[in-house]
């Protein structure tokens, strides 16, 4: 995409209304889960290859832009269309979002995750933009009789100043479409933006959204669709040994009842029994009345007591693997006469997405057609070509919005899942999960614990700090027969990659063998990791008798550890986290005199790329507390879209609050035990921040992720300032538990 | 058969009176507006107006509802120009949205009761409407916003 030069990859044509269409087609398009890019929970991959769209100028001077990533709330249709919109120099009024289908070959990595969008289509989406701009400005020298240099762009239009005549770009399409694209053409400088960065933009679907017109998952129709729950295997890995269902067949509605064989890891399909019906409600009642007998597999013995058990035995000793290592960290505490030693330990996590899982699937005459709320389209495509043993090319997928997504629906069973039961169905099928049914079958954030062993220099600050930690990894749910220092390397993200210069220094990891299926849940490692190594430093600060602060911005450095390798074209910059920590300190006035039912606590960090901290005041309310505010700094680059950026920034605190406050996922006899928010609160409006304040650092940088980072440091800051109110530490989440 | 008025417009619906009313307005009259979340009145993603009030759809009987007037976000306007949704769009409060259309009609049938609300009335109509994408200070902010805007309507 970067070589324009070679043509094959941008197409213009003449659109058959008239109007000009731009093809994109992109090279080296990801497969599979190399397209998440978190195989191991660890930043991705930087790629040149990225998501793309095409677009559609109609000869009226109306743009269709077509987005290639899934809509979840981050407002990727709208940052991406306005990369193009600036480039091209759109009027924005008048462009419309189109969603492409499951195209890798001309849409590139669609896979929308590891806060990678924005970061993967900067370059190639502007620089596209800018090409097919030039050729527009030669069509139009050509079509007018004048020399371009006598022309600009604008809102759509070509337009010669000197003689005052306009032409729109679809009705330059006859002479564009032949004219030869330049290989030099270079995205606007910063200075001539009029779009990225423009304040006052209103995410594309919120029109749809408030009127209740918007098409979720959830929401498709096909003709003579049948709705399909399913009885899967309460015990993680269990399976079906056999069913009655007859109850099932006599419920009013129901048509008919198939198994559902489970998959393997490909696409970690559950085995279980599905029922059809006329509607959705008899479909539950239909599932509600089998009667199932369960063989709960191998892990049916499990629990969470016993997790916790396993996890804190591991770091009382020396761990699987070390992930890294520098100095001599193990004789530094053997030698020293005080050593701070703190364990920490956080649950599993369920997404909670507000839609449940869902997906419209027909099998007929050897095709598969999928409408999919999919984070994955090319992934769960390519997984239900396997499971139904046709060829990739014979799955059709197409992608409404998606009702939340924060990871889970990266995975593909729900796809595959619908593709198995419309197979035996004889008829489309939409198959609905109820609330309990995603959140007992989830790829869940693993629980967690980890331990820090530190010892202080006459300076306070530390000479030696061991990290011993343990999960059961999420690659292991993909990949059981991995490596564990891999998994280690993954698991570690946050702590092992912490920027805190310690001169010894250690960090030792050792999976937890686990049925639980794990996976990416927003931010990923470090929603454990940070929350524990903040927590931390907080504790080493106040025995150091250093403001938290000033600890922090005295041990921030360059990451010298041998691994992991620093990303290429995106290695951790200590002056970037120092300057957010620096301006978020500032912004909520950190040291200023508080009233003695108040206090402030701090935190930061790095996540996918972006760093950010987070200062939190936090006040006495009743018995308990209230969080009175949030000032955020973050550094992602430049801004696409200043008010959609301070929207993810704003959920991504709220999520972190929520799981900090009342999340915890619980197992017993390999199952799930929460099924629902009455057992599995999720912060409701009444316990958020009343104010959250959010300022981008705006460096000159390349931008990176904003899905993300802001969500890790939103714990720890909480824990640190809730310590400052009441002098009880929090070292287990979730506080209220 | 049951009947009741639906935006407006009488509807007879050939279900089982316990049908939940939310299934009955997805599934059979194609008013997906109103989404499952929960299915036992914990996230108020369902939420509708029966009679003017705002009620978990996904816990209320067809039959509970025969003949009464029931008002889903698809007939809150015409055109999306009932105050909250305006406020709604000026603010830019949904992100994925799922939940919206519930947040939407809590807020509104709050501002039918109480035109000028503080913010713990604003806590206590709309705690039980969940939003996993954290658009709860922005949701603040518009039902002032809105509040607002109905009063200078009114005027």
């Amino acid at each position: 995409m970067r070589d324009l030069s070679r043509r094959g990859f941008v197409r213009l044509s003449v659109a058959a209304g008239g109007g000009l269409v731009v093809a994109l087609q992109l090279p080296g398009c990801g497969r599979r889960r190399e397209g998440i890019g978190l195989p191991g929970g660890g930043p991705s991959p930087a790629t040149d290859v990225a998501s793309n769209a095409w677009v559609e100028l109609h000869p009226d001077g109306s743009t269709t832009i077509t987005v290639g990533n899934s809509e979840m709330g981050q407002g990727v249709r709208t940052s991406l269309a306005l990369l193009v919109a600036e480039e091209l120099d759109l009027d924005w009024d008048r462009v419309t979002v189109a969603q492409a289908p499951n195209d890798p070959e001309k849409y590139g990595r669609q896979s929308t995750g590891g806060s990678a969008s924005v970061r993967s289509a900067w370059e190639p989406l502007r620089r596209t933009g800018a090409a097919v701009r030039q050729v527009l400005l030669s069509a139009a020298a050509t079509s007018l009789g004048v020399p371009a240099s006598e022309l600009e762009t604008r809102d759509g239009s070509v337009r010669h100043p000197p003689s005052g005549r306009e032409v729109s770009y679809g009705e330059l399409a006859a002479h564009a479409a032949s004219a030869p694209l330049p290989t030099d053409a270079e995205p606007k400088p910063p200075r001539e933006w009029r779009l990225i960065g423009r304040e006052g933009i209103v995410g594309v679907d919120v029109d749809d959204i408030v009127t209740g017109r918007a098409e979720f998952g959830s929401d498709v129709v096909w003709d003579g669709m049948l709705y399909a729950a399913v009885a899967r295997s309460p015990a993680h890995g269990g399976s079906v040994k056999g069913y009655d269902d007859s109850k099932a067949l006599a419920v009013p509605g129901v048509r008919k009842v198939v198994e559902v064989k489970g998959t393997g890891p490909d696409a970690h399909v559950r085995s279980g029994v599905a029922v059809l019906a006329e509607d959705t409600w008899s479909a539950v009642r239909g599932r509600d009345a089998l009667r199932v007998d369960w063989d709960p597999g191998p892990h049916g013995g499990e629990s969470s007591e016993a997790f916790s058990r396993t996890m804190r035995q591991a770091v009382s000793g020396p761990g699987s693997v070390v992930v890294n290592r520098t100095g001599d960290p193990d004789g530094v505490l053997e030698r020293a006469d005080e050593v701070v030693d703190a364990t920490y330990e956080l649950p599993f996590l369920s997404h909670a997405t507000m839609e449940p899982q869902t997906c419209v699937a027909e099998v007929a005459d050897g095709k598969v057609r999928l409408r999919s709320p999919a984070q994955t389209p090319d992934w769960s495509a390519g997984a239900a070509a396997s499971a139904l043993g046709v060829d990739a090319d014979d799955v059709e997928l197409t992608i409404p919005l998606l009702g939340g997504g924060f990871g889970r629906r990266l995975d593909p069973d729900f796809s595959v899942e619908a593709a198995l039961i419309a197979r035996e169905a004889g008829a489309p099928v939409k198959v609905v999960w109820t609330r309990e049914d995603d959140m007992r079958h989830d790829f869940y954030r693993p629980c967690a614990v980890h331990r820090f062993e530190a010892s202080l220099g006459s300076d306070g600050y530390p000479e030696a700090w061991r990290h011993r930690f343990s999960t059961p990894a999420i690659s292991a749910t993909y990949d059981p027969d991995g490596d564990e220092e891999d998994w280690g390397v993954g698991e570690g993200t946050g702590t092992a990659t912490m920027l805190y210069r310690v001169p010894n220094r250690s960090s030792e990891y050792t999976h937890l063998p686990c049925g639980l299926t794990r996976g990416w849940w927003r931010a990923v490692s470090t929603t454990h990791g940070i929350f524990a190594r903040e927590c931390f430093m907080d504790e080493l600060a106040e025995r150091a008798g250093i403001d938290p602060v000033e600890y922090r911005l005295h041990l921030i450095d360059t990451f010298r550890m041998d691994r992991p390798k620093p990303n290429p074209r995106f290695p951790h910059d200590p002056e970037r986290l120092k300057g957010v920590l620096r301006l978020a300190a500032e912004k909520a006035g950190w040291g200023k005199d508080l009233p003695e039912d108040r206090a402030m606590g701090v935190a930061c960090g790095i996540d996918h790329l972006s760093y950010a901290a987070e200062v939190i005041e936090v006040s006495r309310s009743g018995s308990g507390f209230r969080i009175e505010r949030v000032v955020c700094a973050a550094d992602c680059g430049p801004v696409v879209n200043p008010d959609g950026g301070r929207a993810q920034i704003e959920g991504a605190i709220h999520q972190g609050l929520s799981a900090a406050l009342g999340e915890r996922i619980t197992v017993r006899n390999g199952a799930v035990r929460e099924g629902n928010f009455d057992g599995y609160p999720i912060l409701s409006i009444d316990r958020a921040p009343r104010e959250i304040e959010v300022h981008f650092a705006e460096t000159d940088a390349h931008p990176t992720g904003l899905g993300e980072p802001a969500l890790p440091p939103a714990a720890p800051a909480l824990a640190n300032a809730l310590y400052r109110l009441t002098g009880r530490r929090i070292r287990s989440l979730p506080i209220e538990a | 058969m049951i009947e009741l008025e639906v935006n407006g417009t009488p509807r007879r619906l050939d279900v089982p009176p316990e049908m939940p009313l939310l299934w009955a307005l997805r599934d059979r009259l194609g008013l997906t507006g109103a989404k499952y979340g929960c299915g036992i009145a914990r996230c108020g993603s369902c939420t509708v107006h029966v009679d003017g009030r705002p009620v978990r759809s996904c816990v209320t009987s067809v039959g509970s509802v025969a003949g009464a007037s029931v008002t889903t976000i698809e007939g809150l306007s015409q055109d999306g120009s009932h105050p909250v949704q305006r406020a709604w769009k000026e603010l830019n409060v949904p992100q994925c949205g799922y939940c919206q259309s519930g947040q939407i009609m809590s807020a509104a049938a709050l501002l039918d009761s109480t035109p000028d609300p503080g913010d713990d009335d604003i806590d206590g109509a709309m705690r039980g409407n969940l939003c996993r994408c954290g658009t709860y200070h922005r949701i603040r902010k518009a039902i002032h916003r809105a509040a607002e805007m109905a009063g200078e309507a009114g005027r």
